[in-house]
C-alpha cells in the first residue's frame, strides 16, 4: 500500500517536475543552466536555419555543424526540464558529446580555417559566444554529477 | 531613434543584470521591485520592436538583412519575460542569478542589433 502510494507520488513528481528535489534537475543552479542552454538552442537553431536556407553553398560544413549543435543543445535542454534519472544520464552523455564537439571543431577551425569560410557556433572554441559553448558542458556535467550525490542524500528542506 | 533605443535598452539591461546580481550576492530571490525593473526593460524592448517594424515599413533596410533583424528584435522582447518566469519558479538566489544572466544576454543582443542595423 505504502509502496504503491510512493510510486504514484514519484510518478506525479516526474510528470509535474515540481516539489521534492529528488528527480528535479532544474532546481537551483540547474535553472541557470536551462536558461543558458535555452539561449544556445535559439541561437544555434535560428542561426543555422537562416544560413542553411539562404546561403548554404557558401559554407555547408560550418552551417551543418551549427545545426547539429542546435539539436544537441535542444536535447540537453529538454532532458534538464524533463528531469528523472534517465534524462539526467542522457543529458550527461550529450554534454560529454558537446564538449568533445566544441574541442574538435574548435581545434579544426584553428588548424584548417579554409574548411570554414564562415563561422559555426563552435568556431574557435565558441569565442563568438563568449566561450559559453565550452564552459557550459563542463558546468552542466558537474551539476548532473552532483545530482547523483544529492539523490543518495536524504531530502533537504529546500 | 532606433540607435538611441538600442543604447537605452542595452544600458537598462546591464543595470538590471547588476541589480539582480547584487540580490544573488546577498543570497536573496528576486522581489517585486526586481520584477517591476524587468517589466520596464521588457517594455523598452517592446517599444524597440515596434519602432524597428515601423522603420522597416518606411522602407529602411538593415545592413545585415531584414530576417536577422526581425529575429533579433523578437528575441530581445522574449528574453526578459522568459527569465522573469524562471526566477518566479526558482525562489532562491539562483533565480536572481538567472535573471542577471538574462540581462547580460539582452545586452549582447542589443550590441548585435546595433551592428545588424548598421548604426
Amino acid at each position: 500500500m505504502t509502496s504503491s502510494e510512493q510510486g504514484t507520488r514519484a510518478e506525479k513528481t516526474e510528470k509535474t517536475g515540481k516539489k521534492s528535489g529528488k528527480r528535479r534537475l532544474i532546481g537551483g543552479p540547474g535553472m541557470l543552466l536551462v536558461w543558458l542552454y535555452g539561449v544556445m538552442v535559439v541561437g544555434a537553431v535560428s542561426r543555422s536555419a537562416v544560413q542553411i536556407s539562404t546561403e548554404f553553398d557558401k559554407a555547408p560544413l560550418a552551417y551543418s555543424l551549427s545545426a547539429v549543435a542546435g539539436v544537441v543543445y535542444g536535447f540537453i535542454t529538454y532532458s534538464l526540464v524533463r528531469g528523472g534519472d534517465t534524462a539526467r544520464r542522457a543529458a550527461f552523455v550529450c554534454c560529454a558529446l558537446e564538449l568533445a564537439g566544441v574541442l574538435v571543431v574548435g581545434t579544426w577551425t584553428l588548424a584548417d580555417p579554409s574548411a570554414f569560410p564562415d563561422a559555426t557556433v563552435w568556431s574557435d572554441y565558441g569565442m563568438g559566444y563568449i566561450f559559453i559553448p565550452v564552459l557550459l558542458p563542463v558546468t552542466a556535467m558537474y551539476w548532473l554529477r552532483k545530482g547523483v550525490l544529492r539523490q543518495q542524500l536524504p531530502e533537504t528542506s529546500a | 531613434m532606433l540607435d538611441a533605443l538600442t543604447l537605452a535598452t542595452g544600458v537598462a539591461a546591464l543595470a538590471l543584470a547588476a541589480w539582480c546580481g547584487f540580490a544573488a550576492y546577498r543570497d536573496q530571490p528576486t522581489k517585486d521591485w526586481h520584477f517591476i525593473g524587468m517589466a520596464v526593460v521588457a517594455l523598452l524592448a517592446l517599444v524597440q520592436l515596434v519602432v524597428g517594424i515601423v522603420q522597416l515599413a518606411r522602407g529602411e533596410k538593415p545592413d545585415q538583412g531584414t530576417t536577422i533583424f526581425v529575429a533579433y528584435l523578437i528575441g530581445s522582447v522574449a528574453c526578459i519575460p522568459a527569465v522573469a518566469l524562471m526566477s518566479l519558479t526558482e525562489r532562491t538566489r539562483w533565480g536572481s542569478v538567472t535573471a542577471a544572466a538574462g540581462g547580460v544576454v539582452l545586452a549582447v543582443l542589443e550590441v548585435r542589433l546595433f551592428d545588424i542595423w548598421g548604426g
